[in-house]
């Protein structure tokens, strides 16, 4: 009786040492599913959330935001939208590379690729020996920038935040870095008429009728996602004129067969190369999650070149004029 | 194996997206130096800058990083007498991951005061901190009437790290296109952001490991023979499991937070050097720790160049290389094991 007890008593230690883990390491495990529930319960929290932490990789690429680029020799643009500017003022002689997502115009697609946008390599980078390196604060790792920044290397971002006024900031900096500012401010008084001129169709069609209650899907491959706040797809919508049906989270996440029908989207609108990649549109319509969608039975569905649609670049008024004209048909 | 090592960094050295000339190396290397001796700020020509800040430091941590590994690797095998032993086993990658992966997602949220302008510090401090937090929790649910349960350990190892796994999914479901990217760039591991405080920092705690590791090599081998047995032989087993779990965790939670998750070398090299020099632990823990420096330092070279401009993440490289030539071996030598 004695020895077990005594035996009970040695043996104490350890487990109260154990128990103290295991509760540790649950609470540990709990914490993510905590987090979670918050962002369900509080649409706007989770909007916070997702503009806090956008923010803070962003503010590690700060010192290179608003800099102004001297004239460039040797130009690597790590932008689609930055590398079709170049293009249209006709400097594409001072390129030596580009990133992946530099696809438009055609002849972009032959220049040296140094990767994906967000995943760069600061020797690569640095093997072209460019004097000036532009993109958007959506390049990184910022570590690398920071390598390429240690050399004397020039680099200049913008602020990508989807909205108009980001792309007259490409036009600037493009125009800096290239020389040619007067053509550049050419350029950017050109697109604000026609942009003046497609948000005023807009703001008359808004203000006769009820918005279009939009779904924007981005599948290139894979799961199909859909666009919360936040993102690209989301502030093209507004700009189109057409209200998100996807409220309350930001960022893109999978499609769920019951928020879809909860959402009850009037139209879709997705990108031409998602289409393709399911194999066309009957393919896209057969989706299981959209039969119960009120689009499903027009038919309603919006497809735009993707680089277009959310490059935000010179041919986002277009992208957001045919993204309009396509709402209205849906609506008629 | 020391010859291998050094090599493999001559080779490494000259390779890189960047040209620089082979035979010009040494004197770009010397004048790099004499001018960080002299204190410039104005910095020389840009080979040698590149070589200075981007090259140089990257492989120093290669060989860190792969040093490290193949110890971590060796010992692990050693104390638990398993072959399917690695370092992960114990947790420290899995929690490193877990731990960076929170910080990844979550930070902002949890820690909007920590300043921006400690770039990626927190985030290696978080990752060292959590392989260490894990293997803690493996070591202590493994503790039973004053020993260390092997089996146990091993069972509780694969239990969290299915657990870790588990929480990693469900971060990445939780974060943003950008999170994830970032997310799925550390979890390939990387020696890209590489720099000189990094480096050191490694170096200094994979050599420190070194030592302490060469000094369980003979308790080691006794243990290879049993516990029981050991014990029998006047060897602290206790004492000697502790010590190698520690270092283990401590190196691979250093190397783990400096660049990722970095696999396969630690599971591979110590069985390529048991196969060409046999299982005395007196050899295997030096010459796993050199080939792994070998390893690593050869596959990043490779990472550098076969897509340059672009890059391949290395993680993926060390499988993708490693693999065949371990089953080549295995093919060549299957009849001794």
């Amino acid at each position: 009786m004695d020895d077990f007890s005594r035996a009970g008593q040695r043996s104490n230690g350890p487990h109260a040492n154990r128990r103290a883990w295991l509760l540790a390491a649950g609470g540990a495990a709990l914490m993510p599913f905590g987090t979670l529930a918050l962002a369900q319960s509080a649409p706007a929290a989770s909007k916070n959330v997702a503009n806090a932490v956008d923010g803070g990789a962003k503010a590690a690429l700060l010192p290179y935001v608003g800099v102004e680029p001297p004239a460039a020799t040797r130009l690597i643009s790590l932008s689609g939208a930055l590398t079709e500017i170049v293009y249209q003022l006709g400097a594409q002689s001072l390129l030596v590379g580009s990133d992946t997502t530099s696809n438009y115009p055609e002849a972009a697609n032959r220049m040296p690729k140094v990767g994906y946008v967000r995943q760069l390599a600061a020797e690569g980078v640095l093997s072209l020996k460019p004097d000036v390196v532009i993109g958007t604060t959506e390049a990184g790792p910022p570590v690398v920038l920071q390598q390429i920044a240690q050399t004397r290397v020039a680099i200049a971002l913008v602020q990508s935040d989807h909205s108009w006024d980001e792309v007259l900031r490409k036009i600037r900096l493009v125009g800096q870095a290239t020389g040619r500012q007067a053509q550049a401010a050419q350029m950017a008084q050109d697109l604000q008429k026609e942009w003046d001129a497609v948000q005023a169709l807009v703001r008359t069609t808004v203000a006769a009728n009820r918005l279009p209650r939009a779904l924007f899907v981005l599948s290139h491959s894979g799961t199909p996602q859909v666009a919360g706040q936040g993102t690209a797809g989301d502030a093209l919508l507004r700009m189109g004129g057409a209200s998100n049906v996807m409220q309350g989270f930001g960022g893109y996440r999978p499609l769920t067969a019951e928020a879809m029908a909860q959402a009850a989207p009037q139209v879709i609108v997705t990108t031409t190369q998602g289409v393709e990649a399911v194999g066309g549109e009957a393919k896209f319509w057969a989706r299981p999650e959209l039969a119960l969608t009120p689009a499903y039975r027009n038919k309603a569905l919006i497809a735009l070149e993707a680089s277009q649609l959310l490059g935000f670049g010179p041919r986002l008024p277009l992208a957001v004029r045919t993204l309009h004209q396509g709402l209205q048909a849906v609506q008629a | 194996m020391a010859l291998l090592v050094l090599a493999a960094f001559v080779f490494a050295a000259g390779q890189g997206a960047f040209a620089i000339d082979a035979a010009r190396l040494p004197a770009i290397a010397w004048s790099a130096l004499q001018h960080w001796w002299q204190g410039g700020t104005d910095a020389g020509s840009t080979e040698q800058q590149v070589f200075a800040a981007i090259r140089a430091p990257r492989l120093v941590l290669g060989l860190a990083a792969g040093a490290g590994l193949g110890l971590a690797g060796a010992l692990m095998q050693g104390l638990f007498r398993n072959p399917l032993a690695d370092p992960g086993l114990i947790g420290v990658s899995s929690g490193a991951a877990l731990a960076a992966a929170a910080l990844i997602v979550m930070g902002a949220l949890w820690f909007p005061s920590v300043p921006r302008s400690l770039g990626s510090w927190p985030l290696m401090l978080c990752a060292f901190t959590g392989g260490l937090v894990t293997t803690g929790l493996i070591y202590s649910l493994a503790q039973a009437g004053g020993g260390t349960r092997i089996g146990v350990m091993l069972l509780a190892g694969v239990a969290i790290n299915a657990l870790a796994m588990a929480g990693l999914g469900l971060l990445s479901f939780l974060s943003t296109d950008e999170q994830l990217r970032n997310l799925q760039l550390w979890l390939m591991g990387s020696l890209g952001g590489a720099r000189w405080p990094v480096a050191i920092v490694a170096c200094a705690v994979v050599a420190a490991s070194a030592l302490v590791a060469q000094r369980l090599a003979q308790p080691l081998n006794a243990i290879a023979l049993g516990e029981a047995q050991a014990s029998l032989m006047g060897v602290a087993v206790e004492r000697t499991k502790r010590l190698a779990v520690i270092v283990a965790a401590l190196v691979v939670g250093c190397i783990t937070a400096a660049c990722g998750m970095i696999g396969f070398i630690g599971l591979v090299a110590p069985h390529w050097v048991r196969l060409i020099a046999g299982p005395d632990h007196r050899v295997v823990l030096p010459a796993s720790a050199l080939l792994g420096a070998a390893m690593v330092v050869f596959a990043d070279a490779f990472a550098r160049t076969v897509v340059a401009p672009a890059e391949l993440p290395l993680g993926v490289l060390t499988a993708l290389v490693g693999v065949p030539l371990f089953l080549a071996m295995l093919r060549q030598f299957r009849r001794q094991l």
